[in-house]
């Protein structure tokens, strides 16, 4: 365990900053953090989290895949794809970094995507230890616990210092770079804050959300559930959830033409939007019931099922705070757990 | 191909076009230096784009024993089969693929009699089986095919129905059209009701694809003449944009039908949410 004080931290912010281009939470105009690349002057933010996931670092909401010149009948591919430069996210809360095990599953299994997979070996994770875990946060349910983030530093912030301890061979190389920046402690001022920390879980208010209900076997059970029609009937469609979630990943592939040539880009995309499934010969989910039902279905159903029991939900509460209509994953789990207990 | 940079094509040239009915033609398709994309197994699909207009999943309608090029028989309904139906010999176009589970011709289906059910451009994607278990004849038992379209100009590729497969020993072509047309003397109704009134013997193996209605009624038919849903597979087509389980589209309980089909054994399909 290495620490150094909090006063000295845009020191060995600047530090890394030398090396590799440095994301942290920075308040935006409106309070609210937003990762922001660092430069001096710019602030470690107090917040508890982000309002995007950090997932943009891997999975960027748009970009290009390649490009295409034509020239009467004939088709030239361009491959438009730049060396990914090495870069540190810091302060990414122990929710978010379990996102990033949930995307890896996905993008970086067979066939690997490389476009993601050159983000990710570029990428050193600095996670940091949630001090006030707020009402809408249920990373608990998942397992998570928010005083022992993963990443390959986790960090520990009090009020007058920032602890590290590296957890891979990725956060030896950056830890050892600011070495002379911090210095060796105990671990007795972090274990305060954790038992602090899980003292703060015991009390908040989604405390018992459990996965116990769901698992492998019941699918048909919870698909047939007459409890998605009274969920769903107030969605607008907005698809919010799924942009602040940190492991929706699903993808759309579109072609820009910008007048000399064709992009061909990669973007988020919903399965919460009409469009998502729609064929020229018909849409498989023609209501917003069933493209509701899609979501929560294959966060806590058909993911687990493919992934070995993992939930594709961290707990990081962003769908809570941001719906419209005020409908989330843990009334779904609520609801539709109840029944299937 | 399989290659790491899966969603990046390779460029291919229509070499022909053949007008099949009113509204699919068949596309040959080759590389730039003139060779077959790549090889693929019957039943798995490819992706096929034009630059500024989209990508689509097709499947593959020649038979992997054809080794000089594809072919993909694609009917005209929507933006990306609108521009392709314009498209002249010579037009490339981008391809990437194999996509998808194969129909298991190299160990289930052999030794079996085999009986494929195809309505309108649901032959396509059999066309490349039939073709294949055609080649090595042998292997197969007894192969009974059973074809229905709107009119007999909607039949697709109706000459080599009769010229070749008709005319091939231990094969029974059954067409049909859904309404009598005068210069038509073969039966007439849909192919659900035909395949009943064929009523064959359940030591079969049926292969079966064409409009979801049909594929419904028709699997209804083969379970009314005895048949198990473990002897019937068909092939499904959802939405797709990666073609390997990424993007989320074809997701289907806990399935995505660019990898873990499209090819399913009937019984597999029981036991997915009804939304394909």
């Amino acid at each position: 365990m290495r620490k150094c004080s909090l006063n000295s931290i845009n020191s060995v912010f600047a530090e890394i900053a030398k090396a590799a281009t440095l994301y942290l939470p920075v308040d935006g105009k409106d309070g609210s953090a937003v990762y922001t690349k660092w430069e001096e002057g710019k602030v470690w933010s107090n917040a508890l989290n982000t309002v995007r996931s950090p997932k943009d670092f891997f999975f960027p909401q748009t970009e290009n895949l390649m490009a295409f010149k034509t020239a009467g009948k004939n088709i030239e591919i361009i491959d438009t794809r730049s060396e990914s430069e090495d870069f540190v996210i810091f302060g990414v809360r122990a929710c978010d970094v379990k996102s990033f095990e949930i995307l890896d599953r996905v993008f970086l299994s067979e066939p690997v995507d490389t476009f993601y997979a050159a983000r990710r070996a570029h990428g050193v994770i600095v996670s940091v230890a949630c001090t006030k875990p707020s009402e809408t946060c249920f990373c608990g349910t998942f397992g998570i616990n928010p005083a022992e983030p993963a990443g390959d530093i986790s960090a520990w912030k009090t009020e007058t210092e920032v602890f590290f301890r590296a957890n891979t061979e990725k956060g030896v190389a950056l830890l050892s770079k600011i070495e002379g920046l911090t210095e060796e402690c105990t671990d007795e001022a972090v274990d305060a804050q954790k038992e602090k920390i899980s003292a703060i879980m015991k009390k908040l208010p989604l405390k018992d959300v459990t996965t116990d209900a769901f698992g492998g076997g019941k699918t048909m059970d919870y698909f047939n559930s007459p409890a998605w029609d009274e969920l769903s009937q107030s969605c607008l469609g907005c698809g919010t959830c799924t942009f602040v979630c940190p492991t929706c990943q699903c993808y759309d592939i579109k072609d820009f033409n910008t007048g000399k040539g064709v992009i061909r880009y990669r973007c988020w995309d919903s399965c919460m939007y009409s469009e998502f499934t729609r064929m020229a010969h018909g849409n498989n989910r023609l209501s917003q019931k069933e493209r509701f039902r899609q979501r929560f279905m294959h966060k806590l159903v058909y993911y687990p099922e493919n992934n070995d029991g993992l939930f594709s939900c961290v707990g990081c509460g962003r769908c809570l705070a941001k719906c419209p209509i005020s409908m989330n994953i843990v009334k779904v789990m609520k609801k539709i757990g109840g029944e299937n207990k | 191909m399989n290659n790491v940079e899966t969603l990046i094509p390779a460029v291919g040239v229509i070499t022909d076009v053949r007008i099949d009915t009113p509204d699919i033609k068949t596309f040959r398709v080759v590389t730039t230096d003139g060779k077959k994309a790549f090889d693929h197994r019957p039943g798995q699909c490819a992706m096929l784009s034009i630059p500024g207009v989209g990508e689509a999943m097709f499947s593959i309608t020649s038979s992997p024993t054809n080794t000089e090029y594809m072919e993909f028989s694609i009917k005209k309904c929507g933006c990306v089969t609108e521009w392709l139906h314009q498209a002249e010999v010579g037009q490339q176009i981008t391809i990437r693929g194999p996509y998808g589970n194969p129909f298991p011709v190299d160990d289930v289906f052999v030794g079996k009699n085999l009986l494929f059910i195809a309505g309108g451009v649901g032959l396509a994607p059999l066309r490349s089986v039939i073709n294949y278990c055609r080649h090595y004849r042998d292997r197969y038992g007894d192969i009974d095919i059973v074809y229905g379209s709107r009119s007999k100009a909607d039949l697709l590729d109706y000459k080599e129905i009769i010229d070749e497969w008709a005319t091939d020993a231990g094969v029974n072509v059954h067409l049909t059209i859904d309404n009598a047309q005068p210069d038509w003397d073969g039966h007439v109704g849909f192919v659900p009701n035909y395949v009943k009134e064929l009523g064959f013997d359940t030591n079969k193996t049926a292969i079966l694809c064409g409009p979801p209605i049909m594929i419904k009624f028709t699997l209804e038919g083969l379970i009314s003449l005895g048949f198990d849903k473990t002897q019937v597979y068909t092939t499904l087509e959802l939405r797709m944009k990666c073609g390997v389980g990424k993007c989320g589209r074809c997701n289907v309980g806990a399935k995505y039908v660019c990898k873990d089909g499209p090819v399913f054994r009937c019984d597999e399909l029981e036991e997915l949410p009804n939304e394909y």
